[in-house]
């Protein structure tokens, strides 16, 4: 059962994840989002992470290969409202999320977008 | 059961997030702040999946506990112990990127940058025990 929110705003899914993401948790959204992507092609997902305290090794992994798995499907991906104490824990993990696009708040990520749709135009 | 103890078994993945919990809410209560308790959180998260991983039938136990420097400083320790195959070389596995799974060999070369202090004990075939501390400020 999918416990994370997948919202379709125009041309961007929005993705509310939910506060403690256990591993399967985390893989069902992963399908969920192909599937949606697949479904409903859009140009941008924005992945909101406000709710979530804590990123280990393996929901970091995750959201990398999520990200690579939405850009390979067309679209971009942008994750917003990361918590500055994640954030730091996730450096000295040794988990830099390289391949990730990321913004503070929900508008700016979808400014973010929305620039990034307007320069491929 | 005493207030400054607490085990929790470790059986299966949802118990990773249970003890995670437990551990960032106790941090918490004893006055870490949010960049600490975020760091106690993921340490805890890292060791009992290597439980769930790598330990014999994935089963172990958990012991978090509130512990008091020779100085007077607070300070919370968790314990976590398998009696699964055991570690060959405690070194390699310290290492970053080092792995004999899937994972990418983060998780005890992260939690000891996480943590003031992590000790291991290990012996082949009998199980492992990881400890680690952190410190209030």
């Amino acid at each position: 059962m999918l416990t994370s929110a997948i919202i379709k705003v125009r041309d961007t899914l929005i993705v509310s994840v939910q506060e403690d993401l256990g591993d399967e948790d985390a893989l069902d959204l992963q399908a969920a989002l192909t599937q949606q992507l697949e479904r409903t092609p859009v140009n941008g997902v924005l992945i909101d992470l406000s709710l979530v305290h804590v990123i280990d090794s393996f929901l970091g992994r995750t959201l990398n290969d999520l990200a690579v798995g939405v850009r390979l499907l067309g679209a971009r991906a942008v994750v917003v409202g990361m918590q500055p104490a994640v954030a730091i824990t996730l450096v000295e993990l040794g988990l830099e999320l390289r391949r990730i696009q990321t913004a503070l708040t929900v508008e700016r990520g979808l400014d973010l977008l929305a620039r990034s749709t307007n320069h491929r135009l | 059961m005493s207030n400054t103890e607490r085990h929790l078994p470790i059986a299966g993945e949802r118990d990773i997030v249970l003890a995670r919990q437990v551990a960032r809410s106790w941090a918490q209560e004893l006055g870490f702040g949010a960049i600490d308790a975020s760091r106690i959180a993921t340490a805890v998260s890292e060791l009992t999946r290597n439980v769930v991983r790598y330990a014999t039938g994935g089963r172990g136990e958990v012991t978090i506990r509130e512990v008091k420097s020779p100085e007077g400083r607070k300070g919370l320790e968790i314990e976590v112990s398998d009696e699964g195959p055991g570690i060959e070389d405690i070194e390699l596995v310290l290492r970053d990127g080092y792995t004999t799974g899937q994972g990418m060999g983060l998780g005890l070369p992260g939690t000891r940058r996480l943590m003031d202090e992590t000790h291991i004990e290990s012996a082949l075939g009998r199980g492992t025990t990881v400890t680690v501390r952190k410190w209030k400020a």
